[in-house]
């Protein structure tokens, strides 16, 4: 009886679970082409296909694995924005997130001090272990939201994780440099933002689309910072000119030469 | 986006977007990276079934207390028009596995084989077929002289042969179709469970097939084949409970066949807008252009059709006739649409690397099962006309 009970007390204090927070963005998948808006500084939002991002949803996936090596724990994920962002939450929680915090605005401004204060008054006292972010939004690009987290948090910062690992209180991580690799040690509670080539966001089983629907949601207004930083103006890139075909075959040899040389001056 | 012309994604719920996203991704990395290959070799990717499994897709519309998905039938004919997005033969399996295989233990089964059976039949470790179609009997099935005798002890001994079935080879339970005791009547049909390595059961795959290469499809021979007391489908009598599965099955096709018709038509679409020929792409001349409109209205048209009837299917309130309408359309508009896609391609248009082809040589498979294109048309006609014309 004594010995179970110890048993029981050794596993917990053990495997303390962990609680991981994810940070996701709701963004148009790329793989369109882009129209900019009549206000010439947003892209014209018709007919577009919406996501997770793709370094936050490979975000996603390294919690869920973490959570699941480690047999013990939970993944929370937090988005801001107007309320179609629930859509995104609910995808990772049909990836097997356990619950999911929607922070209200009208539109997600462009400054991303905005949302990082937002999103630290939403993470202070959560208890979280580790919170997550991609390393960019595929949108805006930026790269700055996690950074700014982890200082007003006061967390140690580890940016553009391509290998995780968490254990009692501390963690490992790996980033690319240029011409190599870095290891890096961290004590917990971190702020860690994911580079590409950690894990593969797993497809939502249709029984994890179904048990989405009835995880939990809590909605709250973004308390959003100061918006310092706004888009002027847009523009696409210059349309590139129509190829020419030569024709076929190396009678045509002498004049792509002479046409590269003269014309296109590239050789 | 343009294959959603009519904002087809407006009536779709959140959840049967997510599906379909869910199943589109999965077939986008899975299956079309190697479909093509399997399809030259003549060999079905049976790789993809554990994660076909896993991921729900099998079965999808049975409840949740089977180890099944518990989905909507929209939400089902989604997945199956994803799958065929794909290739028609990834869509037969699951169609099979699903409707003509689950759905009948379902239906027609006693509660000790839904338990045995469901579960691990939609985890895709149980492979099922179904076998109706006799080399004699096609689209007659009425006729199928396969023959059930039952014994003192309650025990059967099964006799006969089917031909022309899907998964046969690599099954481990066969749904078979028999007249029983002797009775030459379709009244006497009944189902039953055979286990695939039951004494007497072989299986010969049809060789020489230039549609839906990547899928099995296999001749059954029963001979004297000792089967006990339950595995019979207590529930099932008579023709009535296999066209049951092939109201199921054709409803999931209707949704399938659009799923073909879309790959070839947003791949021929691509095509057109980069392909140039006397100094603009041909995308620009209005031959094309027709063609694109002509399978872009037909697509359209389809969606409305398969999603109106799954609504119906959803309020329990269609009619097999309507789902011959929309088997016999939709698949009819594929085939079109694959046959004017490869023709616009040109050239490439006969490569393995293009879906054009293949998916014009599967949906001709398509066309011919569950119900040919005639059938459809005859039971159309009977149910207007009040007159029958099948014999
Ligand atoms: C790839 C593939 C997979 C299949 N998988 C399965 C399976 O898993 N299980 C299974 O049981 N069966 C399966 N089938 C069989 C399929 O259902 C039959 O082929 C179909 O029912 C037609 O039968 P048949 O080929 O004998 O053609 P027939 O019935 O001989 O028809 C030949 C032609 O005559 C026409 N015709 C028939 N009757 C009439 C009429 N009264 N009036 C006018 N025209 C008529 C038909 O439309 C057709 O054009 C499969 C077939 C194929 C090709």
């Amino acid at each position: 009886m004594g010995g179970t009970i110890f048993l029981v007390n050794f596993f917990t204090m053990g495997a303390a679970p962990v609680k991981i927070a994810v940070c996701i963005k709701r963004v148009p998948e790329m793989d369109g082409a882009f129209k900019i808006a009549a206000s010439g500084t947003a892209v014209d939002e018709t007919g577009l296909k919406w996501d997770i991002s793709d370094f936050d949803g490979y975000a996603v996936e390294a919690a869920l694995q973490m959570t699941e090596k480690l047999g013990a724990g939970e993944v929370h994920v937090i988005s801001l924005g107007p309320d179609v962002v629930q859509e995104t939450l609910r995808k990772a929680l049909s990836m097997g997130c356990a619950r999911a915090t929607h922070l209200k605005c009208d539109v997600v401004p462009f400054d991303p001090f905005a949302i990082a204060s937002a999103l630290a008054a939403e993470l202070q006292g959560g208890g979280y272990d580790l919170v997550m972010f991609g390393k960019m939004s595929i949108d805006s690009a930026n790269g700055a939201v996690g950074l700014m987290v982890a200082d007003l948090l006061g967390m140690p910062m580890v940016h553009g994780c391509s290998k995780l690992d968490i254990a009692a209180g501390a963690g490992t991580a790996r980033r690319e440099i240029e011409g190599g690799g870095e290891l890096v040690r961290f004590s917990l509670p971190a702020v860690v933002s994911i580079d590409e080539g950690i894990a593969r966001p797993r497809y939502p089983s249709l029984k994890g689309i179904m048990a989405a629907k009835k995880k939990p949601m809590d909605v709250k207004p973004a308390q959003l910072g100061p918006v310092r930083l706004t888009v002027q103006k847009m523009d696409l890139p210059a349309a590139r000119a129509a190829g020419r075909i030569l024709g076929e075959g190396a009678a045509v040899v002498p004049e792509l030469v002479r046409l590269l040389q003269q014309e296109a001056k590239v050789i | 986006m343009t294959n959603d012309f009519f904002n087809i994604d407006g009536s779709l719920s959140e959840e049967e977007r997510a599906i379909r996203d869910s199943v589109r991704a999965w077939v986008n990395d899975r299956v079309l990276p190697i479909i093509g290959q399997a399809y030259v070799d003549g060999r079905f990717p049976k790789e993809l079934i554990p994660e076909m499994g896993a991921q729900g897709f099998l079965g999808a519309n049975l409840p949740e207390e089977y180890g099944c998905a518990g989905l909507n039938n929209v939400s089902y004919g989604l997945i199956m028009q994803e799958l065929e997005r794909g290739d028609s033969g990834i869509r037969s399996f699951a169609s099979v596995q699903g409707a003509l295989v689950m759905y009948p233990i379902y239906a027609f089964g006693s509660e000790e084989q839904k338990r045995r059976l469901l579960p691990s039949m939609a985890k895709g470790e149980t492979i099922g077929c179904f076998g109706l179609t006799e080399p004699d009997f096609g689209s007659n099935p009425s006729g199928m002289i396969t023959m059930a005798r039952e014994q003192a002890d309650g025990s059967w001994i099964l006799n006969g042969g089917k031909m022309w079935i899907t998964n046969g080879s690599q099954a481990h339970v066969s749904v078979v179709w028999a007249k029983t005791n002797g009775d030459p009547d379709a009244s006497s049909i009944r189902g039953f469970v055979v286990p695939t390595n039951s004494k007497g059961f072989s299986a010969r795959d049809q060789k020489g097939k230039l549609s839906l290469r990547a899928s099995d499809t296999s001749e059954l021979v029963f001979q004297d084949i000792h089967l006990p007391a339950d595995a019979i489908l207590p529930k099932s009598g008579g023709l009535k409970s296999p066209l049951m599965c092939l109201t199921q099955a054709r409803y999931g096709i209707s949704w399938g066949a659009m799923g073909a018709a879309m790959a070839c038509y947003e791949e021929c679409l691509a095509y057109a807008k980069n392909r140039v020929m006397f100094d603009k792409p041909i995308a620009g001349f209005q031959i094309q252009q027709e063609r694109l409109a002509d399978m872009l209205t037909e697509i359209v048209k389809a969606q409305l059709v398969s999603l109106h009837l799954g609504r119906l299917k959803d309020a329990g309130t269609f009619t097999p006739q309507q789902v011959s309408l929309a088997k016999r359309n939709n698949v009819s508009m594929a085939t079109d649409v694959a046959r004017e896609a490869r023709r616009l391609l040109g050239a490439v248009g006969i490569l393995a690397e293009y879906g054009a082809m293949r998916h014009m040589a599967n949906l001709e498979s398509v066309y011919t099962y569950e119900g040919t294109h005639d059938v459809h048309s005859l039971i159309l006609g009977q149910a207007v006309t009040g007159l029958n014309a099948f014999n």
